[in-house]
């Protein structure tokens, strides 16, 4: 099957060694999640070499990255926020959130800001259920979201 | 099935869903027989067998559409659904392996109506335009939608194509619209053939399958080999077809239409008449060609009787440098150049490694020089005038003939290749009933051809005939073989090995004695990988020779064969041909009247001499596996 | 000591999950009893899985346990997706330890020196609270090597993220996603127990059926089944949301009734309940005295209210809508039977469907139920076929026939 990749050995704070990077195919979910973090999408250049690393074709990459919704080959914005379109959040009103953030970003859902700071994206549930509606934006939850607060999100992306 | 699995561990299936093939079966079981009751027919299979594997060995018809004997289990057309007493769920009989005692019903109104359903959600997807399908009456889906009663498209059916066609490689055409996402072409080319150019990219219904990034097919690394048209069950991949073309220069009475046929084409062409798989047609298809229009028809055995003569003086000649010279630059072992996907597999993936491959073009490419230099010399025929055509077994042809260094006769020396298909649909077109033809023979002067040149349609055919004649030259004598048949390099195992000891050689080739000549040959080429990787790591330096076929069986098995394909149609080929080999009067390359006659008159500096080189002699591309310009 | 519940407006109380239990008390005692007794105790607690599908632990144990293989792993689900569930949530953020010592209890069991916490990726930002949690286990000899001086007894855990699939919540789709795959189910028979991650022995429970299992090991098999049920021994975590005044996660034991629930959360003037999520049951009133556990109402937790206002045949279309977003697209009858279930519902509420149409509807509900691949498939008919059965009121069949043009794709 597939060769060897470069094993990380991470430390953590405490000192203590990790394996992180396993060296068979198992290993390029979180390869392409380290490059989509530090680069926000996986290149066409990033993808030949990860499928020459790991000893698999180009394509079957590009078949696993369109797979996953976290993970794209398009670059998006330094940002992004994902909208969760779970029914409690269209019971808990998401549409006036939705119209709020396209309002205020001056863009529609799944485009990106011209200046490239904003992707805008709809998600499937994110587990915010009793606190809808709710948003992501990158890593952080966000719950009980108003168009208010829609405002302040977005002030508060440098 | 029974066959041992054709290379082993090259999957990327999950382990679960790899077939299991009947010989491990016996290894893994304990030596019980389960007993299963499948509709009220009651039969023991061996531990592991599947459900599909049993009912098969009682006659019971289950429809199935993503499984194929030669890949490895996908189970995602659900298709061939039973209902299996105590679940709830009705499981893929394809799928389901058997390890305990199990009651089985395989049309209960529950898979009927699951039958029904599936088709009509394929029906919906699949924009078909069956009256202008290549595939029209011999489509697996247009089967499934008679055997099923499909009356009306309930769920409705797609009015407009999803997708563009991609037109862009020589051989191979990809009509998306036509997919019913089975995986075959996907399994075929990443477990089977381990090029990977195909792949299901996106999610939920926008799955489809694609090249990386979405580039045309002649854009990636796709070598050719055809061996996705040959599995599909629709009309979603096919040759690119020039048959409009040939008619067009058969009707212009300007031109001199000759066509060259392969062995390979002979032995299975039968089939889409209706014969049994390895029934032989070589003199009722001269008759047929004749009757099409062709102005000659000519034998590719008498190029490859000169390939013969050629490769095997280039390997004699790398030999001496070697052993006699000493020179470390000499490449060894040579793998033999006359499959052209094998030839765009080595360019792509070890284009370091080209210096091993012989120079020698394939037997079509050096009847193409031949044809418009001393055949048209010969007989008055201005070669501008000459239109060259081929019958090939194979899709990857019609790359080779369009390669840019491909004309050293001063014209393009090949100018169409035609599959055996695509010949099948010329000959219908004229109404001719092709096994009821009378026999005719091949015209001269290129329509001799030997009964080494013959086999090289099966998987180490090539390695055969090259012994026989190169065996002869050094020691003077015939290879120790009974009937001429050297059984140890025949076979449909993935990869096989022979030695041949030398034990006495003739004067020029004395260094050679008391040597062992050490060859290879492979098929398919995830077993072309596997030799490849043994070369990389230096585990081939004491091996002279190695044949490499890009598809599995061989020619016989090419991406322009009949369709359907599968291990025992392969072997009936491969039988009909070593068969059609014993029949003929001259076996190996080298008595060939003919052959001795153009090195007499035309090649007079012998094989691999000057004008050898110009003509039949060709360089490589290096193209790397990098997809793109690399920035 | 039980780290203290972050959100201190809510008052986490329960008869297991939520119950107090001494640190280590599990898997002090698991180590006490050695393997053998250790998997008869988790077998005759009758604890079954907690994400949804409920397999018996003690059988999966089992399985793995006697697998003839020396590399075995423990999977932790953490892939929290079905539409209404959070409650895992609740277990990363609060209670990470004790799942831990679950996974542990679990690699003891079963010989396995590798787990796996399959992390969603919507969660990540638990990450740095669960790596401090890792760092944590490592020092003090709960991970690594001879763990708290049981000399052959190895085990660490590493953490991989999801990447935004909701059908890798599926086990296999899960180890799919592991092994650097599309997550897309495989054929089943054989089953992770037997051949899993890389072909190898393999455990995949959910972050709840990990924590119970810390409880059952402590405090016995008896004082387990004494809670819930004669058939659903225990309790299960609850994430509450809709239409109700008091959103959240309660842990109950089983046996109680929806209507029970209802008072519970504050829920007035309710005509639905979506128990077990989009893939789950649709109740109207009339089913509100049925009661939560493994015989009547089998659920992984999610619990979602909808009062009258609501319209069911919209809810039905976001519940279709996302299980079109999120199937994987192997097999024929959930690839393309969503979309045609999604256009009937557009079709039923235009009020252009008839009587012939929707029994072919149901007919293409009964087949994706029973020939689809994986569970998504297997229910993503199920919350429109209880609605068109339970909520007829809602809408009108026409007495045309469907024209043939409304049929192009």
């Amino acid at each position: 099957m597939a060769k060897v990749c470069a094993v990380k050995k991470e430390v953590n704070k405490d000192g203590i060694k990790q394996e992180v990077c396993d060296e068979t195919r198992a290993g390029l979910l979180p390869v392409l999640q380290e490059v989509q973090d530090k680069k926000g999408f996986i290149s066409d250049k990033d993808m030949q070499e990860i499928a020459d690393r790991f000893g698999i074709h180009p394509v079957e990459v590009y078949s696993v990255v369109t797979f996953y919704s976290f993970i794209t080959d398009k670059k998006e914005g330094k940002y992004v926020i994902r909208i969760s379109n779970c029914i409690t959040n269209e019971m808990a009103g998401n549409k006036n959130i939705i119209d709020e953030f396209e309002k205020t970003l001056k863009i529609k859902v799944g485009q990106t800001t011209k200046d490239g700071k904003v992707t805008l994206k709809m998600t499937s549930c994110i587990g915010m259920c009793d606190e809808a509606p709710a948003v992501m934006v990158d890593d952080k939850l966000i719950g009980k979201v108003t168009p208010a607060k829609v405002k302040e999100i977005i002030k508060g992306l440098k | 099935m029974s066959s041992k699995p054709f290379s082993e561990n090259t999957s990327r299936a999950p382990i679960s869903q790899r077939g299991q093939h009947r010989d491990e079966y016996d290894k893994n079981t304990l030596g019980n027989q389960v007993k299963v009751v499948i509709d009220d027919v009651e039969i023991k299979v061996p531990m592991g067998c599947t459900i599909l594997e049993a009912a098969q060995m009682v006659n019971i018809k289950i429809p199935t559409l993503c499984q194929h004997e030669d890949l490895d289990l996908a189970g995602v057309c659900r298709m061939c659904v039973v209902e299996v007493e105590g679940q709830r769920t009705l499981q893929s009989s394809c799928s389901y392996p058997i390890y305990a005692p199990l009651k089985v019903k395989t049309y209960s109104p529950k898979v009927r109506r699951a039958r029904k359903n599936i088709l009509q959600l394929l029906l919906r997807r699949h924009y078909g335009e069956c009256y202008s399908c290549s595939r029209n009456n011999n489509c697996e889906l247009q089967a499934l939608a008679k055997e099923y009663g499909v009356g009306t498209y309930k769920f409705g059916h797609i009015a407009e194509p999803r997708y563009e066609k991609d037109l862009s490689s020589y051989s191979v055409e990809r009509d998306m619209n036509k997919c019913v996402l089975c995986r075959r072409c996907v399994r075929t080319c990443i477990d089977l053939q381990e090029v990977g150019v195909l792949e299901a990219v996106g999610r939920g219904s926008e799955t489809k399958i694609a090249t990386y990034l979405d580039h045309p097919l002649a854009e990636v690394i796709c070598i050719n080999c055809g061996q996705c048209i040959n599995r599909c069950p629709t009309g979603a991949l096919k040759a690119k077809d020039p048959a409009e073309e040939i008619w067009a220069v058969i009707d212009d009475p300007d031109k001199h239409v000759i066509i060259q046929t392969a062995p390979s084409p002979r032995a299975a062409i039968g089939e889409e008449f209706g014969l049994p798989a390895g029934t032989s047609v070589t003199k009722k298809l001269n008759t047929a060609l004749k009757r099409v229009g062709f102005d000659k028809v000519f034998d590719t055995n008498f190029t490859a009787d000169l390939t013969i003569m050629e490769e095997g003086t280039e390997l004699l000649l790398r030999l001496k440098k070697a052993l006699v010279d000493k020179d470390k630059t000499v490449k060894l072992p040579q793998f033999t150049s006359c499959s052209p996907g094998w030839v765009k597999y080595i360019e792509h993936f070890y284009p370091d490694k080209l210096g091993h491959v012989s120079s020698c073009k394939s037997p079509q490419q050096m009847f193409g020089a031949i044809a418009k230099t001393w055949y048209a010399k010969k007989n008055n025929i201005d070669p501008s005038k000459i239109v060259s055509v081929s019958l090939m077994p194979c899709s990857a042809k019609k790359f080779e003939c369009e390669r840019p260094e491909m004309d050293d006769s001063g014209f393009k020396d090949v100018d169409y290749a035609l599959t055996t298909r695509e010949m099948a649909g010329m000959i219908k077109e004229c109404g001719l009933d092709l096994p009821n033809l009378p026999d005719s023979d091949f015209d001269d002067p290129l329509g001799i051809g030997t009964g080494a040149a013959l086999i090289f349609g099966a998987t180490g055919g090539v390695m055969e005939a090259a012994l026989r004649t190169a065996y002869e030259i050094v020691t003077g004598e015939e290879v120790p073989f009974k009937k001429l048949n050297i059984t140890p390099v025949r076979g449909m195992e993935g990869i096989r090995e022979a030695a041949i000891p030398i034990k006495k050689a003739v004067k020029d080739w004395k260094f050679l004695e008391g040597a062992t000549l050490k060859v290879m040959i492979g098929h398919g080429t995830a077993n072309a990988k596997k030799i490849m990787d043994m070369l990389c790591k230096g585990e081939l330096s004491d091996y002279h020779f190695v044949e490499i076929m890009a598809c599995p069986g061989g020619c016989l098995g090419g991406g322009g064969q009949p369709i359907p394909t599968s291990p025992a149609i392969r072997e009936a080929r491969a039988r009909a041909i070593y068969a059609e080999d014993e029949s003929l009067t001259y076996r190996k390359s080298h008595d060939n009247p003919i052959i001795k006659q153009i090195y007499k008159e035309f090649l007079t500096d012998g094989p691999c001499g000057h004008k050898s080189h110009e003509l039949l002699h060709t360089h490589y591309t290096p193209r790397g596996k990098w997809i793109g310009k690399k920035k | 000591m039980m780290k203290k519940a972050k959100n201190k407006k809510i008052d986490r109380s329960g008869p297991v999950i939520f119950s107090s239990i001494e640190p280590w008390a599990g898997l002090n005692q698991a180590l006490k009893l050695g393997r053998s007794e250790l998997l008869d105790v988790v077998r005759d607690s009758n604890l079954r899985g907690r994400g949804g599908a409920g397999f018996p632990t003690g059988v999966k144990w089992n399985l793995a346990a006697v697998a003839n293989d020396e590399e075995k792993y423990i999977v932790c689900n953490a892939d929290e997706g079905e539409p209404g569930t959070f409650k895992d949530r609740v277990l990363l953020s609060e209670l990470s330890r004790l799942f831990l010592e679950g996974m542990i209890i679990s690699a003891f069991a079963i010989g396995a020196k590798k787990g796996f916490l399959y992390l969603r990726s919507e969660y990540k930002a638990f990450l740095p609270g669960l790596n401090k949690e890792f760092a944590d286990l490592r020092k003090n000899n709960y991970l690594g090597e001879n763990i708290l001086g049981k000399k052959g007894f190895d085990f660490d855990i590493e953490i991989r993220l999801g990447s935004g699939a909701y059908v890798c919540g599926e086990e296999t789709a899960l180890i799919e996603s592991l092994e650097g795959n599309r997550g897309e189910p495989r054929n089943r028979p054989p089953f992770p127990v037997n051949t899993g991650f890389n072909g190898h022995p393999t455990v995949v429970n959910n972050v709840e059926t990990f924590t119970a299992v810390v409880h059952v090991v402590a405090k016995g098999a008896n004082w387990f089944k004494k809670i819930g049920t004669e058939k659903s021994a225990g309790s299960k975590l609850l994430s509450i949301s809709g239409d109700c005044a008091k959103p959240g996660v309660y842990e109950v034991a089983y046996g109680i009734s929806i209507n029970d629930v209802l008072k519970m959360v504050g829920a007035k003037d309710t005509k639905a309940v979506q128990v077990g999520g989009a893939s789950g049951i649709c109740l109207a009133k009339k089913d509100f005295k049925r009661k939560i556990g493994f015989e009547d109402l089998s659920t992984g937790g999610s619990v979602i209210i909808f009062n009258s206002k609501r319209k069911m045949l919209d809810v039905a279309d976001n519940f279709l809508k996302f299980f079109e977003e999120e199937s994987c697209g192997q097999c024929t009858p959930c690839r393309e039977g969503i979309p045609v279930l999604i256009d009937a519902v557009d079709l039923i509420k235009s009020g252009k469907c008839d009587k012939a149409y929707l029994e072919d509807i149901l007919s293409l509900a009964e087949t994706m139920q029973l020939a689809s691949k994986c569970g998504l498939g297997q229910s993503a008919p199920n919350a429109l076929v209880a609605i068109l059965e339970n909520f007829k009121d809602e809408y009108k069949l026409s007495k045309k026939p469907r024209e043939e043009k409304l049929f192009n794709v």
